[in-house]
């Protein structure tokens, strides 16, 4: 396919002709920017390249994308993502998809492809809000939200996105935000390098329907003392003046402490992202709805030793194929009781 | 023609109809199909009728547990399981209850006179022992303590009772060997198989069964055994096949044909479930299957193995097929081929798992949201669900489109001797992947065929975004102008139709005009095709048109339809192929109509035809 001797693949190469119809100002531009500057970097040859949708304003993704692409129907795309997997595992799929597509009308396709492992890059653009309906309220909307069809208040409690996919023990379950460039790109290639199911949220700004989704934050004054960036291997600080840190509690439960008065960097939690269990990675996707409690961005969990779906299904028919030898077409038809009619 | 043998007479016949019931847990189903195989190996035409509850063991001994199976054997051709049994084995009151009115007059009936206590009958809810109370007198009834008979057989094995009494309907089964004068060896060599690892249940199965057959033997108990010579069948080597195995077996020809890998996506659903457990089996031949986390699933999955090159199906049943609706439509909207199999049930909802009925066609006509036609086919019996398979699969293939094979209950677990064809004698069904960027474009068509390429990726330069949005014609680019979506609607109808020019016209069996023209469709064809060669052979000018194709209808259809002076359409729903006929062609056809959840009767139709001609 791809050979030494071609020119490699630039941002340019990854983009369509095709007029890009989100609203000005929406997050979605800065993920495409960020999607599209990634990928040439990925060494994959564009033809490998398969961006899969649902239904929504995120979904219509693929569209911009100078790839493979299939805008789908809502809610099902992972589960046609993993047809596409299990028939051609070499594919690059990349899943795009939204808070309604994939937690609402696909949350069953979305949690049986995390178990299952398939290895699909999943993008979820959370907004927090119905956008391409104009305005009703998401999967991930607060309590008591007022939307258009709740004058008087969400009754539902909302999905944390990143909480669901450890919950369904996805191997890789990260997340950021739109406007955090450098950020996303980083959280885009550790998606990139995951073999196996790599989840990751994407904090976004609906400028029309739910604009400041995320202000708490994003804005520039907010942003360190509610947002805690976690990395493997690096103890869990935050804050302004980076004087605060998260801790475990003897009951193994965790608490914000601040740094200093005879508590130190060795007192906190290193963030251990490879763990092969997800209850750690669950506790930390599980504080930002606590008072006191920054919001994690980055890569919560990345385990990696779990063999991919479509390659434990290939590999399944090879190693048949080999005890068996190939499938003998007479052999197959003649099969049981036969008898001769003269 | 009688032939003396031993004490006993042995008659010559040339068919007979036998039904094994008793209760879900007593092994009928095994039961039926170790009789179908062996005679079936003998050389005798078949039809079978499993009839089981949808409960896996309803309470024992009671009338919602009672599982049958008939079969009709014979030394001519076979088309139906039979209207009436001539031999009922009845496991307990339950099972004699639910079924001696199907027995009969003289017919022969083998009960199990040890499951006649007051309990049993009470279970059952009959008042009065139908043993002692002389109800069975017309029948030559013949009570066997099967219990203590088998018990006695085995009890040198150490097994417990209920091991024992679990290998009672071999006894039964032994028993109608020797009535028919059968072999027990392809039984036998069956329990080998089954057992190989259970020894003693596989010694215990085997002598149950040949008591059963000395227990005739010594005790002369029918006085009479019966022959059936083999049938005159085309010649060939013959397996016995049921629809749901022909199907699989069919796709999995047809992907080799096609030089494609197989994939099925699939949700467990009564009854098509049988064809993903067939398909599992043969990965050797590169089959892919998913099972998938529901219907939707399955047939979304189904879509992306086929936009990515594979030979995709999806398998379900009329609930499931409900659910596929949205993913049909956008199958047929991104020109992808797919084969869905719904093996239709009894409905609507739930209705009927385990119970047969055509009720499925209008949805597969027309279910799915606005204008998206796409072909339809069914299979006349279990051994041309093959062959259904192979020419939906063509299908799909040629005209980049989704194809659904409307089979059934009836279909999917019936079964009948089949002649297998070699692979060679099955052509190649031709593919072609697009390769050349040049000039490319993903919805530029075949003149001919209207299909669009198949362009997988992994394709260099062919890079391309398709979706369930309306697109311009040739580009595939998102597009929303009226007469452009007014022209793809147009399109997409005229590549289903196209279809037309390559399936072949209508030719009914019997008077290529007349007085009545019996239209079928799917599983009826063996009762239909019986009742018109009955009538025929009384004199009538009458013909029967079996379809194949249901969606395009063949080309000379309405010409046909016009040659009779009546029309019946004898169907098993309300009469959904009569309202296609009627609305397409304008022609005053009439329904003969069942929604029992079982197939015709030859006397159903005979009489309705009778009727019709006024004689």
């Amino acid at each position: 396919m791809t050979t030494a001797a071609l020119p490699p693949l630039t941002r340019k190469d990854f983009q369509t002709d095709q007029e890009v119809r989100w609203c000005p100002g929406c997050g979605d531009y800065a993920i495409l920017a960020a999607v599209q500057s990634v990928f040439p970097e990925l060494g994959v040859p564009r033809e490998n390249f398969v961006v899969i949708s649902g239904i929504g304003c995120a979904s219509r993704f693929p569209y911009y994308m100078n790839t493979f692409g299939f805008h789908t129907i809502h809610g099902r795309a992972p589960a046609v993502a993993t047809g596409v997997k299990i028939a051609h595992p070499e594919l690059e799929v990349w899943l795009v998809t939204g808070d309604g597509d994939a937690l609402a009308i696909g949350g069953n396709h979305t949690i049986h492809m995390l178990r299952r492992n398939v290895g699909i890059k999943v993008l979820l653009f959370n907004n927090r809000i119905y956008g391409l309906t104009k305005g009703q309220y998401s999967p991930t909307s607060e309590f008591q939200k007022i939307t258009k069809s709740t004058p008087y208040g969400s009754p539902d409690r909302p999905f944390n996105p990143v909480s669901l996919a450890i919950g369904a023990e996805a191997t890789f379950v990260a997340r950021s935000v739109d406007i955090f460039q450098a950020h996303l790109k980083d959280t885009l290639r550790a998606a990139a390098a995951h073999k196996g199911s790599a989840f990751v949220e994407i904090l976004q700004n609906c400028n029309i329907f739910n604009d400041g989704a995320w202000t708490g934050i994003t804005e520039k004054d907010a942003r360190s003392e509610h947002v805690i960036q976690i990395e493997h291997g690096k103890p869990l600080i935050f804050g302004k003046a980076r004087d605060k840190g998260i801790r475990r509690k003897p009951d193994g439960d965790i608490e914000v402490v601040p740094l200093g008065n005879g508590i130190s960097e060795s007192d906190l939690i290193v963030h251990d992202a490879h763990h092969p269990r997800p209850s750690y990675a669950f506790l930390l996707s599980h504080m930002e709805g606590r008072p006191g409690f920054p919001t994690p961005i980055g890569v919560l969990r990345a385990w990696d030793d779990l063999p991919r779906y479509e390659d434990v299904v290939n590999d399944q028919v090879a190693a048949i194929i080999q005890q068996k030898g190939s499938g003998n077409l007479n052999k197959l038809l003649r099969g049981g009781d036969v008898w001769e009619v003269k | 023609m009688d032939i003396p043998s031993g004490k006993t007479k042995r008659e010559v016949i040339d068919q007979a109809v036998i039904r094994f019931a008793g209760d879900s847990g007593d092994g009928m189903q095994i039961t039926g199909s170790q009789f179908t195989n062996t005679v079936a190996i003998y050389g005798n035409d078949i039809a079978t009728f499993p009839d089981f509850p949808a409960e896996i063991r309803a309470p024992a001994g009671t009338v919602p547990g009672v599982s049958g199976f008939q079969l009709n054997f014979s030394s001519g051709e076979v088309y139906t399981p039979g209207d009436s049994v001539d031999v009922l084995v009845a496991m307990n009151p339950a099972a004699l209850k639910v079924n001696v009115a199907d027995l009969r007059a003289n017919g022969i009936l083998i009960v199990n006179s040890d499951s006649f206590e007051e309990t049993d009958l009470r279970k059952a809810h009959v008042t009065s022992n139908p043993l002692e109370d002389n109800s069975l007198d017309k029948f030559r009834v013949f009570p066997v303590g099967l219990q203590k008979l088998t018990r006695a057989a085995l009890q040198h094995l150490g097994l417990d009772a209920k091991s024992m009494d679990r290998c009672k309907n071999f006894f039964a089964l032994g028993m109608c060997y020797w009535l028919y004068n059968r072999s027990m060896e392809p039984t036998v060599r069956w329990i080998d198989d089954k057992f190989s690892k259970k020894p003693l249940l596989s010694e215990a199965n085997k002598l149950a069964l040949k008591a059963g057959y000395s227990y005739c033997e010594a005790t002369e108990a029918f006085q009479i055994s019966y022959e059936i010579p083999p049938a005159q069948l085309t010649p060939g080597t013959y397996r016995n096949i049921s629809g749901n195995q022909a199907l699989a077996i069919g796709f999995v020809t047809a992907a080799q044909k096609a030089g494609l890998k197989l994939f099925l996506g699939s949700y467990p659903i009564t009854p098509a479930s049988d064809i993903l457990h067939e398909l599992s089996k043969y990965k050797n031949f590169g089959v892919l299957t998913f099972q998938a986390e529901d219907e939707i699933a399955a047939i979304t999955s189904s879509i992306g193995a086929a936009y990515s090159g594979a030979l995709a199906i999806t398998t379900t049943s009329g609930p499931g097929m409900a659910l596929k609706t949205e993913a049909i439509g956008l199958a047929a909207m991104t020109e992808l081929p797919i084969v869905i199999c719904d093996i239709q049930r009894g409905g609507p909802s739930t209705g009927l798992p385990t119970k047969t009925e055509q009720a499925d066609l209008l949805q597969a006509m027309f279910g799915r949201n606005s204008e998206a036609p796409v072909p339809v086919l069914a299979p006349s019996t279990p051994g041309d669900c093959f062959w259904v398979a192979l020419e939906a699969s063509r299908i799909a293939l040629k005209y980049m489109v989704p194809v659904i094979i409307l089979s059934d209950g009836y279909l999917a677990n019936g079964a009948e001797p089949w002649r297998i064809p070699t692979s060679e004698e099955i052509p190649p069904i031709s593919v072609k992947f697009e390769t050349n960027p040049e000039g490319f474009f993903p919805y530029k068509r075949d003149p001919q065929t209207l299909a669009r390429p198949w362009a997988i990726p992994g394709t260099p330069g062919l890079e391309h975004r398709i979706g369930g949005i309306e697109k311009q014609e040739t580009t595939g680019n998102i597009n929303y102008e009226p007469l452009n979506h007014e022209k793809m609607v147009r399109i997409r109808a005229a590549k289903v139709d196209a279809i037309r020019q390559d399936i072949p016209n209508a030719t009914p069996t019997g008077d290529p005009d007349g007085d009545l023209l019996l239209v079928s469709w799917g599983s009826t064809f063996g009762s239909v095709a019986q009742a018109v060669k009955e009538q025929r052979e009384k004199g009538r000018k009458i013909a029967h048109l079996h379809l194949r194709h249901l969606n395009p209808l063949p080309g000379n259809l309405g010409d046909v339809l016009k040659r009779y002076k009546k029309v019946l359409v004898p169907e098993l729903n309300m009469g959904q192929l009569l309202w296609m006929l009627r609305a397409k062609y304008l022609v005053d056809a009439v329904g003969l109509n069942k929604i029992q959840g079982r197939p015709f009767k030859q006397s159903e139709l005979e009489q309705k035809i009778e009727e019709m001609l006024g004689v």
